[in-house]
C-alpha cells in the first residue's frame, strides 16, 4: 500500500465514521425525548455531516478519480464504506444514543486534538474547526450519561444495559489497519494505543461519576474497516441513498 | 476597477440568512478581498463545518459582485485558519444584541475554556440573573438561555 492509497483510506474512514453516526443522530430528529435534546442532536448531526463533507471532499481529491463528496456518500455499497461497526449500529433508545455517542466521542476528541498537530496540513485545517465542534459533543453526551447512571433506577438500568451493550464494539476503535499503521509512522496520524489511553482514562472518570460498571474487557466485533458490517448498515444506507440510486444524478 | 475598500462596502450588503442583521464581514466570514490584474478574489471561511448557511452566503457574494457590474472574481473557501467568534466585529456584536441576541464572551476568558458560562446578560432586559437551558440552540453556533428577571427566553453566540 502507497502512502498515498492510505492516507485515501484513512481519510474515507473518518468521513464514514462521521457520515453514519450523523445519520443516525439525524434519526431524532422530529423523535427526541424533549424538544432541546431533539434540536440538540440535529445539531450535533449538522456538525458531523459537515466534518464529513470537509473529509470526504478531500478524500476524493486523493484518489484522483473525480469522485465527489457526494459520489462517495451516495454511490458506494456497504461493503465499501469503512466505518467501525459502532457507528452502524440502530439508535434504539435515548440512553443506548447517549452512551454511543458518549464511547465514540471520548475517541473523537482526543483523535482531532491529535489531528491538529498532523503533517498533512489538510487533515490539520479540517481538525482545527472540528475539535472546537467535537468538544460540545463529548461535553453533551458525558452530562447526559451521568444524568441517565445517576438518575432514577429505571434511567440507570438502561444506561448500564447500553454501555455492556456497546461495549464489544469498543474494541475495532484502537485497531490500526495498515493503512493507520503506515501514517502512524510518519505523524500523520496519531497512534491508536496513545487515543486509547487517553479513551480509557474519559470512560472511567465519566462512567464513575455515572455510578456505572465499566465492563470487562471480552470478545470484541471487528470487521468495520475492512467493509464487513452488521446487518444493520445495509437498510440505513439504502434509506441515505434512495435519491440518488432512483435519480441518479439528481440536483435540485 | 474598482478598490479594495469598494468591494467592501458592497459586500456589506451580504448578511448571514440565519442574523439577518449581521454582515458576513461582522461575522468574520470574510476573510479577504485581493485584486490580482483584473480579476476579484474573495476569501471566506466557514463558521461551523456543518454550516447551512455558508452555501448562501457564497451565493450572496458572488450576487453582489455581479450586480455591481464585476464579472471576473474567484469567490475561494478556507478552512483554516479556524473561525472564531472572536472575530465578530465590535459594531457585530452590538447588532447581534439589538437583535436579542446575547454576544459571545471572549474566547480568552477562562471561563467559557473550562465549559463553565460566563454570566449571560439577558438581551432584552439587561440583567445577569439567566439560566442555560440547553448548549444547543436555535441554530448550531447558538445556546439557549431564559432571564430569570423578564422571563424571556433568548440566544447566546456561543464561544467558539
Ligand atoms: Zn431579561
Amino acid at each position: 500500500m502507497t502512502r498515498e492509497e492510505a492516507l485515501f483510506r484513512a481519510v474515507l474512514r473518518m468521513g464514514d465514521n462521521n457520515l453514519v453516526l450523523g445519520h443516525r443522530l439525524s434519526e431524532w430528529c422530529g423523535h427526541g425525548p424533549v424538544l432541546e435534546e431533539d434540536i440538540a442532536q440535529t445539531n450535533i448531526a449538522l456538525d458531523l455531516i459537515g466534518q464529513t463533507r470537509n473529509l470526504l471532499t478531500y478524500a476524493g481529491e486523493l484518489e484522483g478519480k473525480g469522485r465527489s463528496e457526494d459520489d462517495l456518500a451516495y454511490l458506494r455499497g456497504e461493503r465499501e464504506y469503512l466505518n467501525v461497526q459502532l457507528v452502524e449500529l440502530p439508535k434504539a433508545d435515548y440512553a443506548f444514543t447517549i452512551a454511543r455517542s458518549f464511547l465514540y466521542d471520548a475517541f473523537h476528541l482526543p483523535l482531532q486534538q491529535a489531528l491538529t498537530e498532523s503533517r498533512d496540513e489538510h487533515l490539520k485545517a479540517i481538525a482545527g474547526k472540528a475539535v472546537k465542534e467535537v468538544t460540545y459533543h463529548l461535553r453533551h453526551s458525558s452530562e447526559w450519561l451521568i444524568r441517565f447512571g445517576d438518575g432514577t433506577e429505571e434511567s440507570h438500568r438502561r444506561a448500564q444495559e447500553a454501555v455492556d451493550e456497546l461495549w464489544r464494539y469498543t474494541g475495532e476503535l484502537f485497531v490500526p489497519d495498515e493503512a493507520e499503521e503506515l501514517l502512524a509512522k510518519d505523524g500523520t496520524l496519531p497512534k491508536l494505543t496513545d487515543l486509547k489511553a487517553e479513551w480509557s482514562a474519559t470512560v472511567d472518570r465519566v462512567l464513575n461519576e455515572a455510578t456505572l460498571k465499566r465492563p470487562a474487557d471480552g470478545w470484541m466485533a471487528g470487521g468495520g474497516k475492512k467493509g464487513v458490517h452488521t446487518e444493520h448498515l445495509g437498510p440505513m444506507l439504502a434509506e441515505m441513498q434512495i435519491l440518488q440510486r432512483t435519480f441518479p444524478g439528481v440536483e435540485w | 476597477m474598482r478598490s479594495v475598500a469598494e468591494i467592501e462596502a458592497l459586500l456589506e450588503e451580504v448578511k448571514d440568512p440565519e442574523i439577518p442583521v449581521i454582515s458576513i464581514r461582522d461575522l468574520g466570514v470574510l476573510r479577504g478581498i485581493e485584486l490580482i490584474g483584473n480579476s476579484v478574489e474573495v476569501t471566506i471561511t466557514p463558521t461551523y463545518s456543518g454550516c447551512p448557511a455558508m452555501d448562501m452566503m457564497r451565493a450572496g457574494v458572488e450576487d453582489a459582485l455581479r450586480k455591481a457590474g464585476i464579472r471576473d472574481f474567484k469567490v475561494k473557501q478556507v478552512l483554516s485558519p479556524a473561525w472564531t467568534t472572536d472575530w465578530i466585529s465590535a459594531e457585530g456584536r452590538r447588532k447581534l444584541l439589538e437583535y436579542g441576541i446575547a454576544p459571545p464572551p471572549h474566547s480568552a476568558d477562562i471561563r467559557a475554556l473550562k465549559g463553565k458560562s460566563p454570566a449571560v446578560a439577558c438581551p432584552q432586559c439587561g440583567s445577569t440573573d439567566t439560566e442555560l437551558l440547553s448548549r444547543f440552540g436555535s441554530t448550531a453556533c447558538k445556546a439557549l438561555y431564559q432571564c430569570k428577571a423578564c422571563k424571556e427566553p433568548f440566544d447566546q453566540f456561543k464561544c467558539h
